[in-house]
């Protein structure tokens, strides 16, 4: 590699220049996910007696099979929630003038800078016993004892949304201000709808956005610690608590270790299919 | 669009488009707006609305020693990791931005992976690693595990701003007699700052927030602030916490308008 100055290819810099950071990631990156690969097929804490012990435990246990289960499911709803709710957002960033665009972004940018500890406590604000909608639905006489919104399903989903709302957001604008308007133009002049023309013009476009929101919102959702646990409470164990119990407070590393693996195939599983689908979109689009 | 016969068809289309995007935009704005109403309460629960307003919690905030100790060091921390993340992204930056080749490619792939991989699995990594070379957790170990997870800001920023850069006006300098060096110090990193800025901005704040990498890497010495206020959350729902939540979100809005100002926030991140 290295530049070779005798070329002077002056618009391009020396693959030399990555090499300090390629170095940083094979030693802190590279080699800790090995490490822990390595101890995830031990059998031991010490790591002498190899085996797949740990992988046939996860395995063969139904509540470590239904903690991955409802993680997996979570990210799903949550990404749904997120689609479903941002692409409006990215919709109507296309139609007002530069003023709005600007205070629309920075809407959709402030939560994703905020603390997530903020954020999730702003939930438990929000859904707890004295919160606003069980005190808003009380005193309209709706409800005589508090709804339980925290600590439920409905509740995390809820707020890891919102958590998460600007990264699928961001794409889906990007990949809607790619549009030509004037397709949009074309198909209602050709007498489509305006929600046929969204349906099978726009959406389709728009499909590498969508996909790329789906990955990030889906890779997010799934690894948001603070939020699961505050948000969630003891009862709903999901695998970023799982993974922290068995690896702080049992120090079963290599069990800890084999739940980091099968966690880390999972999202990589679920990245694969979101990129192979991307790039069948890209082709439908530009088609 | 002109053109277009209204109909009550698209009358529809755009009311309930309309509607959703502003529901949503109310939801992801409320949460925030909720906790600075909150934080301004006189009584000593998190009810909505309070009962009344006064600034005791922020009167308390300022004698929270343990929230200030973990606030020091995560601002610490993240000053360190930024630093370390900007020297290192964004040479790498440079050497993979315009190259084709398959290992520019790889490189990249690598570097952005600290972003969809869970973190929590790198952290608990990353502290088997350091015990098994006999490094004890320290700040050190928190910059460096934080540096994997912040790089990759930096160099996404890095490189979009480089792939804005005309290559004519590089060659025009190296015409005119140019060395590569003044070239990068007059030209190349005058065009690129804002990008580097913005990065570095968002690398700051996802250290300073970050929960999943210190859970592993920290000890009582090393107390940082997310995970302090996780745990004091965890015990018992402390309003002070509340205060301390105002002061941050007063200090995001605070530093987004900076940058809105220097760098153009808003429009790099869409584009």
């Amino acid at each position: 590699m290295g530049a070779a100055p005798a070329s002077r290819d002056v618009t391009s810099y020396g693959m030399g220049l990555a090499a300090p950071l390629a170095l940083f990631f094979l030693l802190f990156f590279v080699a800790p996910l090995l490490q822990l690969f390595w101890l995830s097929l031990h059998n031991d804490t010490a790591g002498l007696h190899w085996g797949l012990g740990q992988y046939l435990h996860f395995l063969t246990d139904p509540f470590s099979l239904s903690v991955l289960g409802s993680t997996l499911l979570l990210g799903a709803e949550v990404t749904a929630v997120c689609l479903v709710l941002g692409f409006p957002i990215a919709w109507l960033y296309q139609r007002v003038g530069p003023r709005l665009q600007t205070i629309i972004i920075l809407i959709v940018l402030l939560p994703l800078l905020t603390s997530v500890v903020v954020r999730t406590f702003a939930w438990i604000v929000i859904l707890g016993r004295q919160g606003i909608i069980n005190a808003t639905l009380q005193s309209l006489g709706i409800i005589d004892t508090p709804l339980k919104l925290l600590y439920t399903q409905f509740g995390v989903v809820i707020a890891l949304a919102q958590v998460q709302m600007p990264l699928m957001t961001l794409p889906l604008i990007t990949a809607l201000g790619r549009i030509d308007p004037n397709l949009d133009d074309a198909s209602c002049s050709l007498g489509a709808g305006s929600w046929r023309t969204f349906f099978r013009v726009v959406l389709p476009l728009s499909l590498p956005g969508v996909i790329a929101g789906c990955t990030l919102t889906y890779a997010a959702a799934i690894t948001a610690f603070i939020t699961q646990s505050l948000v969630g409470g003891g009862q709903m164990l999901f695998m970023p608590m799982y993974l922290y119990q068995q690896a702080s407070t049992l120090q079963n590393w290599p069990f800890a270790s084999a739940i980091s693996i099968i966690f880390l195939l999972a999202v990589l599983a679920v990245v694969s299919v979101f990129t192979t689908l991307g790039r069948l979109s890209r082709g439908y689009g530009g088609a | 669009m002109s053109g277009r016969k209204r109909t009550l068809e698209a009358f529809s289309f755009e009311l309930v488009m309309t509607l959703v995007a502003i529901i949503a935009l109310i939801l992801i704005i409320a949460p925030s707006l909720v906790v600075l109403i909150v934080s301004f309460t006189s009584g000593f629960s998190l009810r909505f609305p309070p009962p009344g307003y006064s600034l005791r919690w922020y009167a308390e905030l300022w004698d929270a020693w343990q929230l200030h100790f973990a606030a020091k060091n995560s601002l610490i921390v993240a000053l360190w990791a930024t630093g370390l993340s900007v020297v290192l992204g964004v040479a790498a930056a440079l050497a993979i931005s315009r190259s084709q080749a398959l290992s520019a490619r790889l490189l990249d792939s690598l570097f952005m992976s600290p972003l969809v991989l869970p973190a929590l699995a790198f952290g608990l990594a990353a502290l088997m690693l350091f015990s098994l070379v006999g490094l004890p957790v320290s700040p050190l170990t928190l910059v460096i595990g934080h540096t994997v997870v912040c790089v990759p800001y930096v160099v996404r920023n890095t490189v979009a701003a480089l792939a804005q850069l005309e290559p004519t006006l590089l060659e025009s300098s190296a015409v005119l007699g140019a060395s590569r060096l003044y070239t990068f110090r007059r030209i190349v990193l005058p065009l690129i700052r804002p990008g580097i800025i913005a990065g570095a901005f968002i690398a700051f704040m996802s250290s300073f927030d970050n929960v999943p990498v210190s859970l592993f890497l920290r000890d009582a010495a090393t107390d940082m602030l997310p995970i302090r206020m996780w745990q004091d959350l965890e015990g018992k729902l402390d309003v002070t916490i509340a205060a301390l939540s105002g002061v941050l979100i007063i200090a995001t809005v605070a530093m987004v308008a900076v940058m809105e100002r220097v760098t153009g926030l808003s429009r790099r991140l869409t584009n």
